[in-house]
């Protein structure tokens, strides 16, 4: 196979397996770009992700995948409001309580899944839909058409997000409370009541994210499924300089540059004659991450100053 | 008086302690490094336990605990020590991780009795003897697949989907590629590994991308091969599983599982303990000794290569084709010695 076969096999793969990554990631910018850092992203996630096939496994309740999806939403939603209440209301440190949330998300979700599921679960999710006429364009069709819905929400969310974020007053609001909540709150914008939105906000999108895995791109449910996704999602953020845009391009780089390091295992890809070890190949993706993080520092202009920093009036 | 009365009751507290430990039930602990519901490596060994305390009578001739989930060693090192100090008779660390604590552990509780796998070790040269070792033969049973494996291939393409590049996980796919290659030198096995045991996207992804280079069987090791299964149900292909009945959810696609039986291991070692021998043994579940089985799922198998696989299986076990444990040649022994 030539490099131009593998590449036309590895995208549709490539974009299926960004999804997840995509959902999460475009949720913890609107929470990043109003002054707080949700690291809960991976409990969120790993209930969204067994909710969701909870609702829709025969095992379970036996539900449309549709259904499944709004359950996923409202949890995470849920998770993403008593985060809001962590970190906005009470001001607890913003690291520490997320990484709290992801604690207690990977907990209940396997204590859930041994006493409801009790082993492994399987479910009939979302199919893939085949876009009439345009899935039958050779190669790109196969690339782009023949997604399940999850897949075109989550890639139609991107312009729509950036228009929110940048186009309009909840955008600009959103902006103002993370860059300098003090002068927000001295024009009449409610400081606490944008963060509660956009944190619930990044909840739901965690949500969903962890349906995306468990409903769409892989139909199972294992405790600890989601090995860390919510925790690269939020490195995608400042990888992506808090642009859902970019983020979206931060999430294709690490699906594809994973989906290649699988075929190089499975070409048996030498450099100067001898193989690479699997275990430097698997590798690849994360090194990129770090590697791109470091020499794009200079995107930092859209880091919110106040990221982090929760606000009490009078002392901002 | 008073005296007469301390003698008398601690005489009615020995009494009560030697009746209750006549009744008392074996009691043995395992930490295991993901669920008893995994169908796989975890399993295995619970299920084992479980069919033991069926024979020998229920909860009241034998007491099970276990600890899920322990991929982390330094809490599964606290969980064996709680056992031990608990007082189980027999306290299993299902795992070569946890070694390095369990020889510490052995030393500190000479009265209780250890099992450790896959090892070999069972800590004789530092003067332990209260510990157990296990491991099987996984290459054996992974050759067997391999033949079974060419056969069932249209496409001539088989994917594996690997863990790590280490442990029983090697051994399996080390000996399922020598039976491919023995049976079919033509076809295509498409390796890949995922860096870890539990994450199912990822062996879903890896399968999805075997499938797509023209893979049309596959196989794999560790708890997350459910999610290769599954894409693989997704094209209606096939699937061949070791250490668990794999074919349980998955029996359109799962051909056969070499199953892992502990359960004469497990026999014999709480035999050996209530002889009073704690430790010393290490024991390897091979197909000659009945520690490696067979499970199909309902795929019709045709005549032929369930004769082939038979075939295999009785040559391994009379000597005839003997499964290495790694793919590289090993070194004869003159070559050895002069290095």
């Amino acid at each position: 196979m030539n490099f131009g076969d593998v590449l036309a096999q590895a995208l549709p793969l490539t974009i299926l397996f960004a999804t997840p990554y995509l959902f999460a990631a475009l949720g913890e910018v609107f929470v990043q770009r109003s002054g707080v850092l949700n690291l809960g992203v991976e409990g969120m996630m790993l209930m969204g992700a067994f909710t969701a096939i909870y609702a829709v496994s025969s095992k379970g309740m036996g539900a449309d995948p549709v259904v499944g999806l709004l359950i996923a939403a409202g949890v995470g939603g849920l998770m993403g409001l008593a985060m809001a209440f962590v970190s906005v209301t009470l001001q607890a440190e913003q690291g520490i309580s997320g990484i709290g949330f992801t604690l207690f998300g990977l907990g209940l979700s396997s204590l859930l899944f041994k006493l409801l599921a009790g082993g492994v679960i399987t479910a009939q999710g979302f199919q893939p839909i085949h876009i009439p006429f345009l899935s039958d364009i050779p190669v790109i069709g196969k690339i782009l058409f023949q997604q399940n819905i999850l897949v075109y929400l989550a890639f139609a969310l991107v312009p729509i997000l950036m228009w929110v974020l940048n186009r309009t007053k909840w955008g600009l609001q959103i902006r103002a409370v993370g860059q300098n909540p003090a002068a927000a709150d001295s024009m009449g914008v409610n400081v606490a009541l944008v963060r509660y939105a956009t944190v619930i906000f990044g909840g739901i999108m965690a949500g969903i994210a962890g349906a995306s895995l468990s409903i769409a791109a892989t139909p199972i449910f294992q405790e600890n499924m989601t090995e860390g996704r919510g925790f690269i999602a939020v490195a995608l953020v400042y990888f992506g300089g808090w642009s859902p845009f970019r983020v979206m391009l931060g999430a294709l780089l690490f699906s594809i540059a994973n989906n290649l390091q699988i075929w190089a295992q499975i070409l048996n890809v030498e450099i100067a004659g001898s193989t690479i070890p699997p275990n430097l190949l698997i590798m690849v993706p994360y090194i990129l991450t770090i590697a791109v993080l470091v020499f794009t520092r200079q995107r930092k202009q859209n880091e919110p100053a106040a990221l982090t920093k929760p606000f009490q009036r009078g002392e901002n | 008086m008073k005296k007469v009365l301390l003698v008398v009751m601690l005489l009615a507290l020995l009494s009560v302690g030697i009746v209750s430990a006549q009744d008392k039930p074996f009691k043995v602990a395992v930490v295991m490094p993901s669920s008893t519901t995994d169908l796989a490596w975890s399993q295995s060994i619970y299920d084992a336990l479980v069919t033991i305390q069926t024979e020998m009578g229920g909860e009241e001739a034998m007491e099970i605990a276990y600890t899920e989930n322990m991929f982390d060693v330094t809490a599964a090192a606290q969980a064996l020590r709680d056992y031990a100090e608990e007082g189980y008779d027999l306290v299993i660390a299902h795992g070569t991780q946890y070694g390095t604590s369990l020889f510490e552990l052995a030393s500190d509780y000479p009265d209780t009795s250890f099992a450790w796998g896959t090892a070999e070790d069972t800590g004789e040269d530092e003067g332990l003897t209260n510990i157990f070792a296990y491991q099987a033969d996984a290459e054996q049973g992974g050759y067997v697949n391999g033949v079974m494996a060419a056969m069932f291939s249209e496409t001539g393409t088989i994917g594996i989907v690997g863990p790590v590049p280490a442990g029983d996980a090697l051994l399996y796919i080390n000996g399922f590629i020598q039976g491919v290659n023995a049976t079919n030198p033509d076809a295509d096995v498409l390796l890949a590994y995922t860096g870890g045991f539990g994450d199912t996207a990822a062996a879903a992804e890896v399968a999805q991308t075997q499938i797509a280079a023209g893979a049309d069987v596959l196989t794999g090791s560790a708890q997350q091969v459910v999610g290769a299964i599954e894409a693989v149900k997704a094209v209606d292909g096939f699937w061949f599983g070791t250490q668990s009945d794999q074919s349980l959810n998955w029996s359109e696609n799962v051909v056969a599982s070499q199953v892992y039986d502990w359960v004469p291991t497990l026999e014999d070692m709480i035999a050996n303990i209530q002889y009073g021998e704690l430790g010393g043994t290490a024991y390897t579940l091979t197909l000659e000794n009945g520690g490696l089985t067979f499970a199909y799922g309902e795929v019709e198998v045709p005549d032929e290569i369930k004769d082939a696989a038979q075939a295999a299986i009785d040559s391994i076990i009379a000597g005839d084709i003997v499964v290495r444990q790694s793919l590289v040649e090993e070194a004869t022994p003159e070559a050895t010695v002069a290095s």
